[in-house]
């Protein structure tokens, strides 16, 4: 189905290169439900910010395209899931939370009670004060002692 | 001189006519006194003076005005018909008399004065409905209360055996009987245990139960809040709505679970003593009894002083939250004005009339719980004096006397306690009287009795010569207008006249009170109001966004929606580009905390909203007056998607965005003066030519500038 095709240039760029054979370099490909489900809905989206093509799943591009889709989003995507939170200092924020992440160890700062923020029932995102975001896909994955420190503070 | 004036109208009126108001027009044209009378009643209007009546009222107006002193009221429709005057001192009779002439509010209105009414502790009562589904639970919960009530009532009884016939009697030098000692502590031991445990469930059990009828409370008054009409919002504050929700049901709550239900366990165990008490001696009991009426009465009369104040106190509670309520979400206004300092200072003053109130309150309030432990050292001491009397007499013995002493040394600890239901009853009273104010009040756009299925509609709208007025203010008067399916119209004309509300009539948010809105050829009062709206779509001039993910936003009207169709319908609205560009795409937080957007981003989601569900019938109010021009531009791309085959009315200020339009309806003061295309408007040189050369003009301006 797929009558595009994507390359890679010498700048490590991703090219489109359309049915009608014009090419545009920088392309970007974009999931579209990074968190409720990240492999349904990926958009190629222009430098300029339009889309040009539209996956309505991961599965349904072919071989060497998908290739490069995934290697693109992993270099692009900075959304590091926590595994377990180590420690919080101070009883209020702002504070330091001391995580491990599926991305390695790290701490943030978190200003506000505001940054934590549900997303349906199960899944947590913490924005750091630095911007970035931390997932925690499903709370009842963490291990007890990090669910009761991470109570404190989710509402 | 009012009986002489009562025979009079009753002479003067037709069998069955009801009157519905009076009034004494004393001063004629010269302003000279003269006792003449303006009477309304169910059939006609008339008038004293000359023998006038009017009893077709329709399209005529009543109008009141005061000069100098001096009343006037005036009866028009389009030119004065008549005028009467009348002193001051009868305005309340002249205010009345309007009210009821236009009015179809005036039920509604009086509310205010049923406001003054106190709370009965009464209303509680009607709590009971919600009590209901519980019977089982609540039945047990009272059978426990009072197994452990009784329970709790061994101890002292076996202090008088324990004293009698063992401390005594070792005193006098006989050896203690260990057998009998044993037999009554264990006694005590098994009673305390008793009473532990039977205690625990019953306040379990009750709390638990009371935990659930406040959830069904509170989720009950949400409920019937959702279903009454705008005009209702419009007239609350948020503040106050979001009180009355939120801690009156958690009040009401906590009065059961915990007041009423210690009162209740009181109340037994006083019984349960006095019968005790008689049981042992009923000269003592009566003696000990004594104060019992005098505190009785003492509670009634506080009751009947704090009953105002804690009405009142409840009042002002709501004007502070009234005042957050305000502040916090202009804050821009107020920053922008540097008005902080008045704002406070705002805050302070309804915080410092809560204080005064409460202050005046708790002047009675500090002296009652002192009197009734006065009364209760006294009770005491009186139980002393006779007892030992007794003891000396040898009519009773010391264990009984201890007994007693223990017993009413308990009782008056409670009824200590118990003077406390005064002020919880009276405030959970007011709650639950506000939240009745709630749930007593009927949607003014009821559900018909038998609702016709709507389905999917064809979208053809006629209105039928249709009014509505806003209190005594008539806002339309004689709408007709034929909208075929999939037409465009553009309501045109300045702000007040009429054009919203012709809208909110079409969205059936009120009902109109003259004539009728056809949909599909059937009456909008009878269809299924729930199925009726989800055909409409509407975008307003502000989009307001609920807390939540960007797809939840677009799903608003369709929850069960797949991700496909929400891209799609973010697609058409133009919204796709800029929601890939947020990090997290569809799942970004919005709304209030959210991310912020702006105004035409914001525009474009609740137009991806309003396309998600496809409606027949499309409202746009104001959708592009809060935007700029360039904005509005993205924005007019995403509206042509919208607009496509759908009847649309459109409302907007600025004329130059209503070039899709298929017609343009222009209107003022309530009525609707032309109708056409653009061309044919401007050919025409009307109200149109005017409207549209007088913005052509500010837009030269604006860009000469």
């Amino acid at each position: 189905m797929a009558e595009y095709r994507l390359e890679k240039d010498a700048m490590g760029r991703l090219v489109y290169v359309s049915r009608e054979g014009t090419r545009l370099e920088g392309v970007n490909p974009v999931r579209a439900f990074p968190l409720t489900s990240p492999d349904a809905g990926i958009a190629l989206v222009s430098r300029e910010g339009h889309e040009l093509e539209w996956i309505d799943s991961i599965e349904a591009i072919d071989e060497a395209n998908r290739a490069l889709i995934v290697e693109c989003l992993i270099q692009r995507e900075f959304l590091p899931q926590i595994i377990r939170i180590e420690g919080i200092t101070g009883p209020s924020v702002p504070n330091i939370w001391r995580v491990a992440t599926d991305r390695g160890a790290t701490s943030f700062r978190l200003k506000s009670e505001d940054d934590i923020r549900r997303i349906g029932r199960s899944t947590v995102i913490i924005a750091g004060e630095g911007g970035v975001n931390f997932l925690i896909r499903n709370i009842s994955d963490l291990d007890r002692q990090s669910r009761k420190l991470l109570a404190r503070f989710l509402s | 001189m009012h009986t002489s004036s009562s025979v009079q109208i009753d002479a003067l009126l037709e069998p069955n006519e009801k009157l519905l108001a009076s009034l004494e027009t004393n001063l004629d044209e010269a302003l000279r006194f003269s006792s003449h009378f303006l009477f309304l009643t169910d059939r006609r209007l008339f008038s004293t003076r000359d023998g006038k009546e009017w009893r077709n009222l329709e399209g005529l107006d009543l109008a009141r005005e005061e000069h100098g002193g001096v009343g006037r009221i005036e009866l028009k429709s389009d030119v004065l018909i008549e005028t009467w005057r009348y002193t001051m001192d009868r305005d309340a009779d002249a205010q009345r008399l309007v009210k009821r002439f236009s009015g179809w509010f005036e039920e509604e209105e009086d509310g205010a004065i049923e406001k003054e009414i106190p709370v009965s502790s009464l209303t509680l009562f009607r709590l009971s409905r919600f009590a209901k589904p519980y019977r089982v639970a609540l039945f047990s919960g009272f059978m426990l209360t009072l197994a452990s009530t009784a329970s709790s009532m061994v101890a002292p009884y076996l202090s008088m055996p324990l004293m009698d016939k063992v401390l005594i009697p070792f005193q006098n030098g006989i050896p203690i009987d260990r057998t009998r000692v044993a037999f009554y502590l264990s006694g005590l031991f098994l009673s305390a245990l008793a009473a532990w445990g039977l205690g625990w469930a019953r306040t379990y059990l009750l709390a638990r139960v009371s935990e659930r009828m406040g959830a069904d409370l509170r989720v009950e008054t949400f409920r019937h809040l959702q279903t009454l009409s705008l005009e209702y919002f419009g007239a609350k504050r948020t503040g106050d709505l979001i009180a009355r929700i939120g801690s009156e049901t958690d009040r009401i709550n906590v009065f059961l679970s915990l007041h009423l239900l210690d009162f209740a366990t009181d109340l037994l165990m006083m019984l349960m003593t006095a019968a005790i008490l008689f049981s042992i001696n009923p000269w003592l009991a009566l003696v000990t009894l004594l104060p019992l009426p005098f505190i009785a009465w003492m509670i009634h009369y506080v009751r009947d002083k704090l009953k105002h104040g804690f009405e009142q106190a409840d009042r002002v509670w709501s004007e502070i939250t009234n005042v957050l309520a305000d502040t916090i979400p202009g804050i821009r206004v107020v920053k922008a004005f540097a008005q902080e300092a008045r704002e406070v200072e705002r805050f302070a003053a309804a915080n410092a009339h809560n204080l005064e109130v409460n202050d005046r309150v708790n002047r009675v309030w500090s002296l009652f719980g002192p009197s009734v432990t006065l009364l209760t050292e006294i009770g005491l001491l009186v139980v002393w004096i006779f007892g030992i009397k007794e003891i000396s007499d040898k009519t009773i013995t010391v264990g009984m006397l201890t007994a007693f002493l223990a017993y009413i040394t308990r009782f008056y600890t409670r009824l200590d306690s118990m003077s406390r239901i005064v002020s919880v009853t009276q405030k959970a009273a007011a709650g639950a009287k506000r939240i009745f104010d709630i749930l007593d009040h009927v949607s003014s756009v009821p559900e018909s009795a038998n609702p016709v299925p709507v389905g999917r509609l064809k979208g053809e709208i006629s209105i039928r010569d249709v009014a509505f007025r806003y209190g005594s203010r008539r806002i339309l008067r004689g709408i007709d207008l034929d909208i075929s399916p999939g037409e465009m119209v553009g309501l045109v004309g300045h702000s007040g006249s009429g054009k919203s509300t012709l809208v909110n009539l079409i969205c059936r948010f009120f009902d109109a009170a003259e004539g009728q809105i056809l949909v599909d050829g059937k009456d909008i009062r009878s269809l299924s109001l729930a199925e009726y709206r989800s055909n409409i779509g509407l975008v307003l001039q502000e989009p307001f966004l609920f807390f939540g993910t960007i797809a939840e936003n677009i799903a608003y009207g369709k929850p069960g929606a797949t991700r496909k169709e929400i891209v799609e319908a973010a697609r058409a609205a133009h919204a796709h580009e800029f929601i890939l560009r947020l990090p997290l795409g569809y799942d970004s937080l919005v709304g209030e905390r959210g991310q912020s957007l702006s105004g035409g981003e914001r525009q474009r989601i609740s137009i991806a909203r309003a396309l998600l569900i496809d409606p027949r019938i499309l409202i746009l109010d104001e959708a592009t007056s809060s935007v700029d021009t360039e904005t509005e531009l993205e924005i007019q791309g995403a509206l042509e998607n919208l607009v496509k085959g759908r009847t649309t009315i459109a409302i907007a200020h600025r004329l130059s965005t209503l070039g899709m339009a298929d017609r343009l309806v222009v209107m003022d003061h309530g009525k609707i003066v032309e109708i056409g295309s653009h061309d044919q408007l401007i050919a025409r040189e009307g109200a149109y030519y005017r409207l549209y050369q007088a913005q052509a003009k500010q837009l030269d301006g604006e860009e000469n500038g």
